[in-house]
């Protein structure tokens, strides 16, 4: 019978909040009360690493360390903090570390109360029977309401909330509590450290040095240096170079990694393909007979053209692309042309947030000016010859004549928000064709909205325009629910009389009137007036449904030069010849890339 | 070759809402040693000329003082020597000083002859001062005068616009500048920006300019510059076909062995410095740009091996701004107005 005793000083878990209910600060306590990190090399928010992750205030890719604490019983325990993304983009790799966990701390706004994105990896967390250990943050803020907040969790989640810590991470109040409370409450881990190995990815990174690290909770059995092993879903087999731990700071190598334990693997593995998160690497020579459950492949859900500004830097963008995609297996991309931008990529996203971040790092770490085309999503397209088409790209949308039937994907949707701001949400939900399915009161004053929604009338900006009609009070929520039949049209955008392909989209035939008039708009705005008139045409197969002019520009010149100072004139020549350089020229009309961006968001909001 | 010499004289009585030229108020003795710095200037960079442009400010504040500048310098024969003028400061026997000192073009800053766009301007003189005198410098025995216009200035409009024309063509002057109004950010139309006309109504205005004074016999030969036959500014046209000119002053600017470098905007470090310092603008301006963009300003254009590199750019202008004579292209007056736009689109191909 295998030594398990060591499990009992184990515990692992994660923690869930809402964006700015104070998730880092409070991790950044609890490595300071554990002295893990030395003073010196503690750094705000020490587990977000990127740049982007600071600014935001958002999680992107899941993160863990592991902790030492001596508890006030006088027993020294081991706590694996296991950091999840904070967006819904990120739903499934939120789920595949709630996995690896057995408890989950669950972090509410004292004055704010809990947020949709809480109560959706919340209940992730109760499927996957973590214990939740509601914890009340924000105590120090004048508005705090720490008992009506708990009675909310029994309320809302279900769970017991009286006893939950009442803390301040900010200020550093009532910590202590919550390490005893993660004793106390987490379970501990189990599991037979001979069995078969199965553990479980639930992320990984690319070191230019150690190839793929793996970071992995061991279930069943035990893994170390030497050993063969297989990941059961992609069948890639590898040699374990090194295994070890996450320090705060650094990688521990160690001698093994057993069951109920977190760390990491190195297998001098070359693609991050292989190592996708959910799927459960097990030994060669003695495999398990199963994998863990609830492996599935994560498909992108957005889709969007990216292009050089310049077009020489297409190797460049190809290189920061695939540079992107060693430590973002959801990345897709493939090489695509367009007339109007030239050589680029048709890039597949989780989510719009997903998009923002690879366009912001592509654009920041790499150093490309970058252009943009709408995001498009997944249509499934039924011919009549009988075969099924998926349409990515709207330049590919078939002849309207060869059209069976048109589906395209829907989201279930929950909007949370005050009740005071039912109204503004149902207007927008329905503006957006949404299905209005249920509403529940979560308290007397804050309700529930499930709709069902297209998923291409909440890529654009539906987030940005739930918040400015609720004054930032709603969050939202959504898991894909599959394909519907719908009336689709392909929009085009002419500029002089050409289509400009890279502006073309997808459109319910209900909404391209008003979406063509405010597109034609749009570029009337941010197209600047040009040596001759330009009118701007939307049109449907061929049918113009929409039109704007903009008018020739009829001044543009430095009158005196100051006694013959001729530098400042061609200073400001250098400058519109680089401006010309930022623009697309479409035939004669020369175009901005913010015009791209300003059709992504149409609502005057 | 003979360069062209342009000596800043930065004094102002007031200071005029649009202007950013840097001007102080001067006083007796700050003109003088303002004058001896002048003379060690030109006395230490030598040079022949064949131009002089007395600029501002307002150089006819220091007119007791031009004739010992000129003195200093080594003025070819027949050189066009141009004072800028003032109409308030336009006294007689003022005049005759500058005559006598060998100035032998007169160029006035009329700007207006409506007296609600004058004081807008922040002008101190207005309409009838600006008639006596451009009157007074042919009385004195100018027969170069030249004269300022703004278009687009507050209060103008098409009509009162054509009645500053016409008054302008009835005046005995042989050149007239019009340029259009420029908000500059360092001034107090600036900091507190005035109702002009339009970006259409200025083009409007612009252009019936520039055929108001065709009519009266002033050719357009560049962007804001008219001039009856051979009386062209042949300083200005130094600028224009990048010859060399020397600038003397705080704020000057000169292109002398191929650098482009200008001064200061400091009185007193001018003053006190034994010879003037320069601030290098362009170490190695390039040539063909410069060419293309400084031809295009004026009538004449530029020549073909100029515009061959761009013929395919070219296409993308619409026709009516641009024409091709004798192998030479050049702008229309609707293509002036576009200049900017045009220019720098044919050089982006480049």
């Amino acid at each position: 019978m295998a030594d398990t005793s060591y499990l009992s000083k184990i515990r692992n878990f994660s923690i869930i909040a809402h964006i700015d209910h104070g998730k880092s600060t409070l991790a950044d306590r609890i490595l300071e009360q554990t002295e893990t990190v030395a003073k010196r090399d503690m750094e705000e928010q020490l587990l977000d690493n990127m740049d982007i992750e600071r600014e935001r205030g958002i999680t992107i890719k899941a993160r863990a360390v592991r902790l030492k604490y001596h508890a006030d019983n006088g027993e020294d325990y081991i706590f694996n903090l296991i950091d999840t993304p904070g967006h819904v983009d990120f739903n499934y790799e939120v789920s595949r570390s709630l996995v690896a966990c057995e408890g989950a701390l669950l972090i509410v706004d004292a004055s704010q109360g809990i947020e949709a994105q809480t109560l959706a990896n919340t209940y992730l967390a109760v499927e996957n029977d973590l214990e939740v250990v509601p914890i009340v943050n924000k105590i120090d803020l004048p508005s705090a309401r720490p008992e009506v907040v708990k009675e909310e969790i029994e309320n809302v989640i279900g769970i017991e909330a009286m006893d939950a810590p009442e803390i301040s991470a900010k200020m550093g109040i009532n910590i202590h509590a919550v390490m005893e409370r993660i004793v106390e409450a987490v379970p501990a881990p189990a599991g037979d450290p001979e069995a078969p190995l199965k553990a479980l990815i639930f992320d990984s990174y690319y070191d230019s040095y150690k190839g793929v690290i793996v970071y992995i909770r061991v279930k069943e059995g035990s893994v170390k240096a030497g050993d063969r092993i297989r990941m059961m879903a992609s069948g890639a087999e590898f040699t374990v170079v090194e295994v070890g731990y996450m320090g705060a700071t650094d990688m521990v190598p160690c001698a093994e990694l057993k069951a109920g334990e977190v760390g990491y693997i190195a297998a001098s593995i070359k693609s991050i393909g292989d190592t996708k998160v959910g799927d459960t690497v097990t030994s060669v020579d003695r495999p398990a007979a199963e994998p863990l459950a609830g492996y599935r492949e994560v498909n992108p859900m957005v889709f969007s053209g990216i292009y050089p500004a310049d077009g020489a830097k297409y190797v460049d963008l190809r290189e920061a692309l695939e540079k992107l995609q060693l430590n973002d297996a959801s990345l897709t991309f493939e090489p695509e042309t367009s007339i109007a931008l030239g050589f680029g990529f048709r890039c597949g996203f989780l989510g719009l947030l997903h998009m923002e971040i690879i366009q912001e790092r592509i654009e920041r770490e790499y150093n490309l000016d970058i252009i943009t085309t709408a995001p498009s999503v997944v249509y499934k397209i039924e011919l009549t010859d009988g075969t099924t088409v998926m349409i990515d790209n709207p330049t590919n949308y078939p002849d309207p004549g060869t059209i069976a039937q048109a589906y395209e994907p829907m989201v279930n949707a929950h909007v949370y928000a005050p009740s005071d701001y039912v109204g503004n949400i149902m207007e927008l939900c329905q503006n957006r064709r949404g299905v209005f399915r249920d509403m529940k009161y979560i308290d007397e004053t804050r309700v529930d909205l499930h709709y069902e929604l297209p998923l291409n009338e909440i890529v654009y900006d539906f987030f940005d325009v739930l918040k400015s009609r609720t004054r930032g009070y709603a969050s939202y929520d959504y898991e894909m629910m599959g394909f519907a039949p719908s009336k689709l049209v392909k929009l085009d955008i002419l500029l002089n009389g050409d289509i400009i392909d890279a502006l073309s989209f997808i459109v319910h035939s209900d909404k391209a009137y008003e979406r063509a008039r405010k597109m034609a708009e749009k570029l009337k705005i941010h197209i600047p007036r040009q040596l001759f008139e330009i009118p701007i045409q939307a049109a449907v197969g061929g049918k113009i449904i929409a039109r704007e002019t903009i008018k020739a520009m009829r001044k543009d010149v430095l009158a005196k030069c100051y006694g013959g100072d001729i530098t400042r004139k061609k200073k400001l020549l250098e400058k519109q010849k680089e401006g010309k350089k930022r623009m697309r020229a479409f035939g004669t009309v020369e175009v901005p890339q913010e015009a791209f961006m300003s059709v992504l968001k149409l609502e005057d909001e | 070759m003979n360069k062209g010499l342009y000596i800043h004289i930065p004094f102002c009585r007031k200071k005029c809402a649009y202007c950013d030229f840097y001007s102080v108020h001067h006083s007796k003795e700050l003109a003088e040693r303002y004058t001896e710095a002048v003379i060690r200037n030109i006395n230490a960079y030598g040079g022949k000329f064949d131009t002089v442009y007395f600029g501002g400010g307002t150089p006819i504040l220091l007119a007791e003082h031009i004739g010992r500048m000129l003195k200093a310098a080594d003025i070819a024969k027949g050189a066009e020597i141009t004072a800028e003028a003032n109409p308030c400061e336009m006294e007689p026997h003022t005049l005759e000083t500058l005559l006598k000192a060998g100035v032998n073009r007169i160029s006035v800053g009329v700007q207006s002859f409506c007296d609600k766009e004058l004081s807008a301007l922040g002008r101190r003189h207005d309409s009838n001062t600006a008639r006596r005198a451009i009157l007074a410098a042919k009385a004195s025995g100018f027969d170069n005068i030249s004269a300022d216009l703004m278009l687009a200035v507050p209060h103008q409009t098409r009509d009162s616009l054509a009645r500053t024309l016409d008054a302008m063509c009835g005046l005995p002057v042989s050149h007239i500048s019009a340029y259009m109004l420029k908000i500059e950010p360092d001034t107090p139309f600036g900091r507190n920006p005035p109702e002009v006309p339009d970006e259409d109504s200025t083009a409007d205005m612009y252009l019936q300019t520039v055929e108001a004074l065709a009519q009266n016999g002033f050719a357009q030969y560049e962007i804001s510059n008219f001039a009856k036959k051979g009386c062209e500014c042949a300083h200005n046209l130094k600028y224009w076909r990048r010859e060399e000119y020397l600038g003397i002053g705080p704020a000057a600017h000169s292109f002398c062995d191929g650098r482009r470098f200008a001064v200061a905007r400091d009185v007193g470090d001018f003053i006190n410095s034994p010879v003037q310092k320069e601030l290098l603008t362009d170490e190695a301006p390039d040539e063909y740009e410069e060419r293309v963009m400084l031809g295009l300003r004026l009538s004449e254009g530029i020549e073909e091996s100029l515009w061959k590199p761009f013929e395919t750019s070219l296409r993308r202008v619409p026709k009516n701004y641009y024409r091709i004579e004798n192998g030479r292209l050049s702008l229309t007056a609707e293509g002036f107005l576009l200049s900017n736009e045009i220019i720098s689109l044919l050089l982006a191909d480049q």
